[in-house]
C-alpha cells in the first residue's frame, strides 16, 4: 500500500525507548528511524487515510462548534415549524422534504424541526459516545490485558475466561436491556445525561475484551523477549519492566484497536437510539432520526437519507483513517 | 477428540449457567439497586399496594434470588403454577416463565417467533459466506488489481453503512419506488413464494453488511497466510498453485472465518433486532425489543436465554468443525 520511503529524514539518534520500540515490534532498525516516525511517513502517503483523518477533524470541529454553526444559519435543533408541514399528511410542504434557503436539509415531518441543526447537534452525541466509550474500553482492556499477560497463572486464567465469556455474550441484547432498566435519575444526572452516561459505560464495558485480548497476547510474547530478560537480569523491578519495557511496545496495537473501535461504537449508539433505548427526542441523535423516518420512508424519503448519510460519512471517515493507521503501524508492512 | 468435545461441552454449560445468573442479576438486582419496584411495574402506574403485594407473592419476587433461579429452572422441566390466594395461573412445561403484562406463557411466544429469525439468519449466512469469502479470496489473490480495489471500496462502504439505513433505502427503492418486491412478511407455511419475496430484502441487506466484513477479514487473513513459510515450502516442492491455494492457504484461512461465523450466527439467531425492526419481521428480536419497551421482564429473560443457548451451540459446532479442519486442535 505504501511506497518505499526515500532517504531517511530523521537524523537524531534514537533514544533507548524508541530503539526498544523498534526491536520490540520485530523490526530491524533502519538508520535510526523510530516506529512512530516511520508510521507517520507512511500515513502521509496514504491519501485515503489522510482524507479520512481530515474528515474526522472536521466532524470534531462541527460537534464542538454546533451552537455557532446553527446560529449562523439562524436555526436551532428544537424549535417547531408547524407552518411548513402539510396538515393532511404530516409531511413537509415543498420539494425534497422541505429543503429551502432557511432549512438547508429540510424539516422533520409533523414537528417541522430543522434537520440541518439536528444533524449538527447529533454529531455531538455520536462522537461523544464513540470516543468516551472507546476510552473506557481501552483503559479496562489495557490494564486487564497487561496484568493477564504479565502475571500469567490464575490472573491470566480468570481474565481470559471473562473475556471469552463477554465475547460470546449476546451483546446488543444486553446493552439494550441494561440501558433500558436504568432509572431516569442517578448520580446527579437526569434524562439524556443518564442515558449518555450509561451508554458510554455499557458500550465501553462490552468493548474491552477486544483490546484486552490483543494486549494480553502482545504482553505474553514480549515478556519472553531478550531485552526484557536483559532488563530483568540487570535487576529491574516488575513495575520498571511493566511501564518502561512493555507498555511502550503496546502503544501501537492499542492505537490501532482504539481507532477501529470508535466507528463501531458510533454505530452501536446510533443503533440504540434507533431502537428507542438510547437518546430520546427532543435531543437530536442520528439513530433516533432514522427511527422516526421509518414511518415516512415512502412519503418523505429525504428524512431518512440525511441522518443515514451522516452516519455513513462519519463511520466511513473513521474506518478509512483506522485502516490507514493500522497499515502504517504494521511492522510487517512494506516500508 | 472425545475428550476435547467433552471439555468444550462442559465449558459451554458453565457459560450458560453464568449467563443465566447475569440475566437474573440484571433484571432482578439492578432495578432493586436503582430503586425500581418490579412488582409495581407489572401492575401499572397507579397500582394500589395490595395489588402490588399480590403480584409480588404470586411471582415469588420477594424470595431470595437463588430461590427465584431455582423456581425458574424447575418450571422448564416440570411446569409451574403461580398462585397468590385464590388467584392461580398455570404455566405448562416447558415453562420459560409467564408474562403477566401480556398474559401469556413465554414458551409459545418463543416457538412462534424462532422460525422467522432462524430463516432470516440462515438465509443471510449462506449469501454472505458465498459472496463475502469469495470476494475476499479473489481480492487477496489479485492483490492491487482493479478487482481488489473495487471490492475493498465496496466492502469498506458496506461495513460503514448501518443496516437500518440500507434496509430502509432498499425498501424505499425496491418495494415502494420500483414496486418489484412486496416486502410484507408471509409465514412459510402459508405461501412459500410469498415468504421468499418477503425475505429477499432482509436477506440481501443483512448479507451485504456481513459479506463486507467477511471479505475484509478473509482478504487480510489470506494475505498473511500467503506470506507464511509453509506456503513457500509447498510452492518450492513444485506443487501446483491451485493446490497450494486450495489445500494449504484456504484451510488456514477458514479457521478465523469459522470463529466469526459461530459468533455472528449465534448472535443473529438470538434475534436480529435491527433487521427485524427495520423490516417489521415478527421474529425474536422484535419480540424482545417490544418486551424491553413494555418492561415485560419474563419475555426478555426467555429470549436472552434462547439467544445465549444459540450462541453457545453455534460456538460448539464451530469447535467441532475446528477439530475437523485443524489437526492440531484434535491433539490439544
Amino acid at each position: 500500500m505504501t511506497a518505499p520511503l526515500h532517504e531517511p529524514t530523521a537524523e537524531a539518534a534514537p533514544s533507548a525507548a524508541e530503539e526498544a520500540a523498534v526491536v520490540g515490534a520485530g523490526v530491524k532498525a533502519v538508520q535510526g528511524r523510530s516506529l512512530g516516525r516511520i508510521a507517520w511517513e507512511r500515513l502521509k502517503r496514504d491519501k485515503l487515510a489522510l482524507a479520512g483523518g481530515v474528515m474526522v477533524l472536521v466532524l470534531i470541529a462541527i460537534a464542538l462548534l454546533a451552537p455557532v454553526i446553527t446560529s449562523l444559519v439562524g436555526q436551532d435543533p428544537e424549535s417547531h415549524h408547524e407552518d411548513l408541514i402539510d396538515p393532511l399528511f404530516g409531511t413537509p410542504t415543498g420539494a425534497l422534504g422541505g429543503i429551502s434557503g432557511d432549512h438547508l436539509l429540510g424539516v422533520e415531518p409533523v414537528s417541522g424541526r430543522d434537520i440541518f441543526a439536528r444533524i449538527i447537534y447529533g454529531a455531538r452525541i455520536s462522537l461523544l459516545v464513540g470516543f468516551l466509550s472507546a476510552i473506557v474500553a481501552v483503559v479496562i482492556g489495557t490494564v486487564l490485558g497487561v496484568l493477564a499477560g504479565f502475571f500469567g497463572g490464575w490472573v491470566d486464567a480468570v481474565v481470559s475466561r471473562v473475556m471469552d465469556g463477554l465475547l460470546a455474550f449476546p451483546q446488543l441484547l444486553f446493552i439494550i436491556a441494561l440501558v433500558s432498566v436504568m432509572p431516569n435519575e442517578m448520580l446527579g444526572l437526569t434524562g439524556t445525561g443518564v442515558r449518555l452516561f450509561v451508554m458510554i459505560l455499557v458500550i465501553g464495558f462490552f468493548g474491552w475484551p477486544y483490546i484486552g485480548r490483543v494486549v494480553r497476547g502482545q504482553t505474553l510474547s514480549l515478556r519472553e523477549r531478550e531485552y526484557v530478560e536483559a532488563a530483568r537480569s540487570l535487576g529491574a523491578g516488575r513495575f520498571y519492566i511493566l511501564f518502561k519495557e512493555l507498555l511502550p511496545n503496546l502503544v501501537a496495537p492499542i492505537i490501532v484497536y482504539t481507532t477501529m473501535m470508535i466507528p463501531t461504537n458510533i454505530l452501536t449508539e446510533a443503533a440504540l437510539s434507533f431502537l428507542g433505548v438510547g437518546v430520546k427526542p427532543p435531543t437530536a441523535s442520528w439513530g433516533q432520526m432514522l427511527s422516526s423516518a421509518i414511518d415516512y420512508y415512502d412519503s418523505d424519503p429525504m428524512y431518512m437519507v440525511v441522518p443515514g448519510m451522516a452516519i455513513f460519512i462519519t463511520v466511513l471517515a473513521f474506518n478509512l483513517f483506522g485502516d490507514g493507521v493500522r497499515d502504517a503501524l504494521d511492522p510487517k508492512g512494506s516500508r | 477428540m472425545l475428550a476435547y468435545l467433552i471439555r468444550r461441552l462442559f465449558a459451554a454449560v458453565v457459560m450458560l449457567a453464568v449467563i443465566i445468573m447475569v440475566v437474573f442479576g440484571i433484571f432482578f438486582l439492578v432495578p432493586k439497586w436503582a430503586g425500581v419496584d418490579i412488582a409495581a411495574s407489572f401492575v401499572g402506574k397507579q397500582a394500589d399496594p395490595a395489588a402490588v403485594e399480590a403480584v409480588r407473592q404470586k411471582l415469588g419476587l420477594g424470595d431470595p434470588i437463588f430461590v427465584q433461579v431455582w423456581e425458574f429452572f424447575k418450571g422448564i422441566f416440570a411446569g409451574r403454577t403461580y398462585a397468590a390466594g385464590g388467584d392461580v395461573t398455570h404455566c405448562a412445561a416447558p415453562c420459560f416463565g409467564y408474562s403477566f403484562r401480556s398474559e401469556q406463557a413465554i414458551w409459545p411466544v418463543l416457538t412462534d417467533r424462532f422460525p422467522v429469525t432462524l430463516g432470516l439468519a440462515l438465509g443471510a449466512a449462506v449469501l454472505w459466506l458465498l459472496f463475502g469469502v469469495a470476494a475476499g479470496v479473489l481480492s487477496a489473490l489479485k492483490r492491487g488489481s482493479m478487482w481488489d480495489r473495487g471490492a475493498m471500496v465496496i466492502a469498506l462502504a458496506g461495513v460503514s453503512l448501518p443496516i437500518y439505513f440500507t434496509g430502509l433505502l432498499s425498501l424505499a427503492i425496491f418495494s415502494y419506488g420500483l414496486g418489484w418486491i412486496n416486502a410484507e412478511y408471509v409465514p412459510i407455511e402459508e405461501s412459500f413464494t410469498g415468504w421468499l419475496g418477503g425475505m429477499i430484502l432482509p436477506w440481501v441487506t443483512l448479507a451485504f453488511l456481513y459479506a463486507a466484513m467477511y471479505a475484509r477479514i478473509t482478504r487480510a487473513t489470506m494475505l498473511e497466510i500467503l506470506g507464511e513459510d509453509y506456503i513457500r515450502t509447498a510452492r518450492a516442492k513444485g506443487m501446483r498453485e491451485q493446490v497450494v491455494i486450495r489445500k494449504h492457504a484456504m484451510r488456514s484461512t477458514m479457521t478465523p472465518i469459522l470463529t466469526m461465523l459461530g459468533m455472528d450466527l449465534g448472535a443473529l439467531i438470538g434475534g436480529a433486532i435491527l433487521t427485524e425492526t427495520t423490516f417489521s419481521l415478527p421474529g425474536l428480536g422484535q419480540a424482545v425489543l417490544n418486551a424491553i419497551k413494555n418492561q415485560d421482564l419474563p419475555i426478555i429473560l426467555g429470549v436472552t436465554l434462547i439467544t445465549s443457548v444459540a450462541v453457545l451451540i453455534a460456538n460448539l459446532v464451530v469447535d467441532v468443525l475446528y477439530a475437523v479442519i485443524d489437526p492440531r486442535v484434535r491433539l490439544a
